[in-house]
């Protein structure tokens, strides 16, 4: 009965114990920070986009988590507290897009979304975002509109926009083409699509007054098939091909192309083709004018961060980064910066939104692909250098590679913060700094 | 003149593109007189299918030629496991009911079968080009045509005159187009109307699986696709009337012409010429160009 007691005592002082050290343990880890990020994780848009910007919020969280992410980010997750990510598919409607996000703001209480590619997706949630006060940063979507059309509190978008893809384009076809005088467009019908070959278009007109635009084509989003589309082409005398496809139609429309020979007569403008470089290979004609959205992948300047994340990106998944896996660690990047700014401005307590998202305004910090400036839309819409090159296929390295590199400087490509991108190209592009 | 030409060309190459995909959706709708939404799956596991055995060939460096059939093979056959699979599995215990209750249950096994091609490949997008480099291209004025484009219009033609053949002068065909015009009379008359469902079924999915394998070649093989197609397949089929193979294949060639015309001459039509033709096309014959006399029953 002694021994019982003794048993009994010794069980209740281990249990008490273990409690006691748990909680101690509770007290010494903060609380994990929640964070929904969304992405095309099925349907058309997932291989080319959604599943690289998983895999590159996937790697860069778990280096994060684990304080192995270079300096200046080597702190654990936001300011010590380590990252829940809570994934969501933005496949659907724009409508089961926003019921998401209000899934994740309203059930998950998650403390920040990043994510979106559509730029359909972001003026829908945008609003909301705002309306639920739930801080939203964006990775993908390239539409100008989202910090053109009204001033936002909540929503953050520390890439690029779409304008300066296509100023970019303008700029460094007419370098490599002083004497064009004929162009042509194929997007897909959608805001994207139409926003793209409209800034391309009247960049043109500033940069090239002489060219003029024949062939304009919008074939429907995700068609497949574009054998009347290159009939057209083909019957024009256009000396490049202005192009913002993306997902299965870029691709699409480069292996029917190819077979019949458009390349030989026009080289492909795309704003996007690196997403696609490392599966379509020698079936991208040498001669292509390559675009990321940016200073990514294979444009992305020489930078510790870039060799840092380009390798734990080959290692865990065999294949370089593509753009979109720039895009959402320069997001995740960008909330952190904001989060520890405003966490050491409470002297290292768990800041509120209100705090993160005046912390995010206006902020620069270094990335992968270089300085990110948020020097547009009242400090929430970001600004980067970009850069443009050509594609050839290296038969001795069996390789893509992408040579003939031209950077242009943040302030070249893109809008002063008082001008919307149209007002700013149809000016004549004002201010430039080239 | 070059004009011309691009949009007779153009307009049968998409024409046989939409005959390959309808072909299969108005035979089972014909005799079953189901609206088959997992059609679209047939398409997208072909498609599928068929840039796997394109890996499975190329990698080995075997001959172009042999590749292409390899890859139709491998996908008429996942049609034909599919095909066995839903019909004996599903459709059968819902013979009879609602056309709805049959629309909304093929609907289900779409949406499921969509996860299904994630579960097996994932959700990369795949290519099959080599058949399409390999068949090379033909130059015809300024304008240059694939071989490949070439033999789809081929192969859709010579599928159409199969079917006509089959239907018309085979046994089978016979007993098809007796269950077609009245299924009651037909079982009346000792046709067994369940065996006739289960083939006409599996060859629809086969065929649904063919116009995959063929498209392959042509483009970036992506989830989604097949959602993409039952939208195309299911316009030419209403066109064509419901059941007809000879209004698919009216109703494809219209709508190949008319798109292609609308591209090389009002681009900014493109997206409403298909479904204008098709509204036109209602207007005059609700039943679309080729329906049959339905007999009024008492």
């Amino acid at each position: 009965m002694k021994r019982l007691k003794w048993s009994l005592a010794l069980a209740a002082g281990l249990t008490a114990g273990s409690v006691v050290a748990a909680s101690a343990q509770q007290a010494a880890a903060p609380a994990p920070i929640k964070l929904g990020v969304v992405s095309f994780l099925s349907g058309p848009a997932a291989s080319p986009f959604g599943v690289p910007g998983r895999n590159g919020a996937e790697i860069l969280i778990e280096a994060l988590n684990s304080g192995k992410a270079p300096a200046p980010f080597d702190k654990v997750g936001f300011a010590g507290s380590k990252i829940e990510i809570k994934w969501v598919d933005e496949a659907g409607s724009t409508a089961q897009v926003v019921t998401e996000f209000r899934n994740l703001v309203q059930r998950d209480q998650v403390d920040a979304v990043v994510g979106y590619i559509s730029s359909g997706s972001c003026l829908a949630v945008t609003p909301v975002a705002d309306e639920l006060k739930a801080l939203t940063v964006y990775f993908d979507c390239g539409t100008p509109r989202v910090f053109e059309e009204k001033p936002r509190e909540y929503v953050f978008r520390p890439t690029s926009h779409a304008t300066m893809d296509n100023t970019g384009a303008a700029r460094y076809l007419i370098a490599k083409k002083k004497d064009i005088t004929l162009f042509s467009g194929i997007n897909q019908n959608y805001a994207w699509g139409q926003d793209s070959w409209k800034d391309f278009e009247a960049a043109m007109k500033v940069l090239a007054p002489k060219a003029q635009a024949d062939k304009v084509l919008f074939p429907k989003l995700f068609q497949g098939e574009f054998g009347a589309e290159i009939s057209t082409l083909l019957t024009s005398k256009s000396q490049a091909l202005h192009s913002s496809f993306w997902d299965g139609d870029q691709e699409s429309f480069i292996i029917q192309s190819g077979a019949r020979g458009l390349a030989n007569r026009m080289p492909y403008v795309g704003t996007t083709v690196e997403s696609a470089i490392w599966r379509l290979r020698d079936k991208i004609p040498d001669g292509t004018i390559v675009g990321a959205r940016g200073p990514h992948g294979p444009l992305a300047p020489d930078n510790a961060l870039n060799k840092w994340f380009h390798s734990i990106y080959m290692d865990r998944y065999g294949t370089p980064p593509t753009y979109p896996s720039y895009q959402m660690v320069i997001a995740v990047l960008g909330l952190k910066v904001a989060w520890e700014k405003a966490a050491a401005a409470k002297g290292g307590a768990k800041p509120t939104t209100d705090e993160v998202a005046k912390a995010f305004k206006g902020i620069e910090y270094d990335s992968p692909s270089g300085r990110v400036k948020m020097a547009l839309g009242n400090g929430h819409q970001g600004i980067q250098d970009t850069a443009y090159g050509t594609y050839r296929f290296n038969k001795q390295k069996n390789a893509p590679e992408v040579v003939d590199i031209v950077r242009y400087s943040a302030e070249c490509v893109n809008p002063p913060a008082d001008k919307t991108a149209e007002e700013w190209i149809k000016a004549g592009m004002p201010g430039a700094k080239c | 003149m070059l004009t011309a030409f691009a949009i007779f060309s153009d307009g049968l190459v998409y024409a046989a593109y939409l005959f390959l995909v309808a072909v299969g959706l108005t035979l089972i709708f014909g005799v079953m007189k189901i609206l088959n939404v997992t059609h679209g799956s047939f398409y997208a596991f072909g498609a599928y299918g068929a840039a796997t055995a394109a890996g499975v060939w190329y990698d080995r460096g075997l001959n172009d030629a042999g590749g292409l059939l390899f890859m139709v093979g491998l996908a008429m056959l996942i049609g034909l496991i599919i095909g066995i699979i839903l019909e004996r599995g599903i459709l059968r215990f819902v013979y009879g009911r609602d056309e709805v209750v049959v629309v909304l249950v093929t609907y289900a096994v779409f949406l499921i079968l969509e996860d299904v091609i994630v579960l097996i490949w994932g959700p990369r997008s795949y290519t099959a080009y080599q058949p399409m480099t390999a068949a090379g291209s033909i130059d015809i004025g300024d304008l240059t045509l694939s071989n490949y484009d070439i033999g789809l219009v081929v192969l859709a033609a010579a599928l159409a005159a199969c079917c006509y053949w089959a239907l018309k002068y085979t046994r089978y065909g016979r007993l098809l187009t007796v269950v077609i015009f009245d299924r009651e009379t037909a079982a009346a008359f000792g046709v067994n109307v369940r065996v006739l469902y289960t083939v006409t079924f599996i060859i629809g999915a086969m065929l649904g699986a063919l116009g995959g394998a063929v498209m392959a070649p042509k483009m970036s093989i992506t989830l989604g696709i097949g959602v993409e197609v039952i939208v195309l397949a299911f316009a030419v089929v209403a066109i064509g009337g419901m059941g007809s193979i000879e209004g698919a294949l009216i109703g494809a060639v219209l709508v190949g012409l008319a798109r292609a015309a609308a591209v090389h001459l009002v681009p900014q039509l493109e997206l409403f010429v298909i479904y204008a033709v098709m509204a036109l096309v209602l207007s005059f014959r609700p039943y679309g160009l080729f329906s049959q006399v339905q007999p009024r029953k008492i």
